[in-house]
């Protein structure tokens, strides 16, 4: 049996915004009866261009149904270019979590979000037919790569866990095993460089720069999906002090956010040294 | 607390209460090892000897063809590793597509050692075609493993036919009856098999105790090496008190046999009928063909099986699915894959499976929550609509 949390019960169990909307600006469609889930997305803008109404159909197991009634109701009220920075990491997160095997549905979420937007984008979803992976399931290269990267997802397992990929008759499995060894790679390469960068004794002045630029690269996207940011407010020494924007402010989890994140990322590219502390206002 | 309606018994059974009564002083008082010298061990074994002459009677099989391992797992491995092991210079393991994976997931192993594997596949009906048997089968074959009912649709093997066939040519048969015995009645001193699997769990005996039926004069050579126990096939030290409880459960399946393939078997029709009346595009597997008189696979098209199973949860109805969401896999079963099930429809099995404990007014729960779960999912479903505008194929008329 599988570890579902309360609140993916609760969605299945009491769907929320089942159907279709009349009129639809954006419509998305995902997965197919032989991949054994899909999704039909469904969302209307009002005049200001935020989504007023999102319904679903959903042919899939409890978690399926539970993402997409997760999904309609996080994308209700916001803009498209707010909906569109809603990760498959978001809508699991929402449901309190999904057991690893069924992140695949968070995927089919966020894919038919992406679909719906482009929908009423009047753009055609651009894929490769050359770049296609998985055949049984229809997954493509650039697909993997995006969801490998955003999870970051080690193995062939995990990556059939995430996006289905792989999960018949698995003769992609070493292509798959080629993207992550791929993507690994450069990982490592991007990481040497910048360990050669931080190796060095730092100058204060060059300590700052530094800091901010990491920040930029690594801390503040993550940040802004969630409608957050960080501002550097002051530098003594290997003592860090920062203040939180936006909805981070008001964040419950924004002291992890702080240490576990924020912390972790600057030791990593700045010096091992480094404590971060959060200036109040 | 939603009274629990059991109707998951292919996966396991209730251990019956006499079976339970049976074993308990082999727990407090009469623990002592079988092969000690001394009486307080050896009056045990005698015990251990009822018990083998009890499961013999069930397969009308002699005694000492009877070999107690821990399951029926085991028992398919050792009956095809020992097997195997005996013949060296024969590369070629002839089975089906819709084995258990105690049997099926054996093969890719098989392969990496050099072994050639033929999986012969099924119709519509998960029947076997005899004259493809015959035409794969030769010098090369060491043996043959073919269930004898399937776990899944509950579809019986013309097993005679298949032994008959397999024995002409002087190869090892191997069935895996763990879903059979107990609920069909089998005869070993009548039928051409040669070894066969059962496992106590599916016929109200504990987990943790099987049997490896092996005709006298096959060639044999133990998976477990170890000590004399089970004269030299299998080490170990006896499992003393589920093998008096296998004793039991035994002769209470020769008792039942009748109640089994009579009122179980018209509750089982009666739930049939129930579901394909009153849900439309509802299918029964293998229905045409010859079924153990218990089980019953069921697909709802344009739903998931899983989603159903959570739903009938809810109401307190055990049962399982072929779907894939149940397994962690991707794909739905192998068996109704290889039966050519679309998966408009494989997707929403459920496996419905009785036992002589089961009552009517658990199939009348049943018949009662069934349909408006099923209908609930389709409203949910994106393909119902589609198909009721006439937009998707029918899998199956009506």
């Amino acid at each position: 049996m599988w570890e579902y949390t309360e609140k993916v019960f609760e969605h299945f169990k009491n769907p929320r915004n089942v159907g279709e909307v009349e009129n639809p600006d954006g419509v998305g469609d995902v997965g197919s009866l032989a991949c054994g889930d899909a999704l039909h997305l469904t969302f209307k803008l009002d005049e200001e261009g935020k989504i007023k109404e999102a319904m679903f159909k959903t042919f899939g197991c409890a978690s399926a149904i539970a993402s997409s009634s997760a999904l309609t109701e996080m994308i209700k009220g916001k803009t498209l270019e707010e909906a569109e920075k809603i990760t498959n990491q978001d809508i699991a997160d929402y449901l309190g979590g999904l057991p690893e095997e069924k992140m695949h549905c968070s995927v089919m979420g966020k894919e038919a979000l992406d679909a719906a937007i482009a929908y009423y984008r009047g753009e055609t979803p651009r894929e490769d037919p050359e770049d296609v992976v998985c055949k049984c399931f229809g997954i493509s290269g650039k697909e993997i790569r995006e969801v490998v990267k955003l999870n970051g997802l080690k193995t062939v397992e995990q990556v059939t866990h995430y996006t289905k990929a792989g999960g018949g008759c698995s003769t992609c499995h070493p292509e798959i095993q080629g993207i992550l060894r791929e993507m690994a790679e450069e990982e490592e390469r991007e990481k040497k460089v910048l360990a050669a960068q931080s190796g060095r004794k730092l100058t204060n002045l060059q300590k700052i720069k530094l800091i901010e630029e990491t920040m930029d690269r690594e801390i503040r996207p993550s940040l802004k999906q969630d409608g957050g940011d960080i501002d550097l407010v002051d530098v003594e020494g290997d003592k860090v002090l920062v203040g939180f924007r936006g909805t981070c402010t008001s964040c419950p989890s924004s002291e992890f956010t702080l240490k576990g994140f924020v912390q972790e990322k600057l030791r990593e590219f700045v010096s091992p040294e480094i404590e971060v502390e959060e200036m109040t206002p | 607390m939603t009274k629990t309606v059991y109707l998951d018994n292919n996966a396991t059974t209730r251990v019956a209460p006499e079976v339970v009564e049976e074993m308990l002083p082999y727990f407090h008082d009469l623990y002592g090892n079988p092969s000690s010298m001394h009486f307080f061990g050896g009056q045990v074994n005698r015990r251990v000897e009822d018990a083998r002459e009890k499961v013999a009677a069930l397969l009308g099989a002699k005694p000492d063809e009877i070999i107690f391992t821990s399951c029926g797992t085991e028992s398919d491995n050792a009956s095809i590793m020992g097997t195997l092991d005996r013949y060296p210079e024969k590369r070629h393991f002839v089975t089906t597509r819709v084995e258990h994976p105690a049997v099926w997931n054996l093969c890719p192993y098989l392969r990496s050692k050099d072994y050639r594997i033929t999986e012969l596949s099924v119709d519509q009906n998960g029947q076997l075609d005899l004259e493809e048997l015959k035409s794969v089968i030769g010098d090369d074959t060491a043996m043959v493993s073919i269930m004898y009912a399937n776990n899944e649709t509950g579809v019986i093997f013309p097993i005679d036919a298949i032994g008959g066939i397999v024995k002409a040519r002087g190869i090892p048969f191997h069935t895996d009856a763990v879903q059979a015995v107990g609920k069909i009645p089998l005869d070993m001193s009548k039928q051409p098999i040669d070894m066969l699997s059962l496992s106590g769990h599916k016929l109200h005996a504990p987990k943790g105790i099987g049997v490896l039926y092996l005709r006298r004069g096959t060639k044999f050579s133990p998976l477990m090496k170890g000590g004399h126990q089970e004269k030299g096939r299998r080490g170990g030290t006896e499992n003393v008190p589920y093998i008096v409880g296998l004793g039991k459960a035994a002769e209470l399946a020769l008792a039942n046999m009748e109640e089994e393939n009579t009122r179980v078997q018209a509750l089982r029709d009666r739930m049939e009928k129930g579901l394909v009346e009153s849900i439309p595009n509802t299918i029964v597997n293998g229905e045409a063909a010859n079924r153990l008189p218990n089980t019953s696979s069921v697909c709802f098209e344009y739903v998931e099986g899983e989603s159903i199973l959570m739903m009938l949860d809810e109401v307190g109805v055990c049962a399982s699915s072929g779907s894939a969401c149940t397994s962690g896999s991707l794909e739905p079963s192998h068996v109704l894959r290889a039966m050519g099930v679309p998966f408009t429809a494989a997707h929403g099995s459920i496996r419905l499976t009785l036992s002589v404990y089961n009552k009517d007014e658990e199939v009348d729960h049943l018949l009662k929550h069934m349909p408006p779960i099923i209908e609930n999912l389709r409203g949910i479903s994106p393909f119902w609509k589609d198909f009721k505008d006439g937009k998707m194929p029918a899998a199956f008329a009506g």
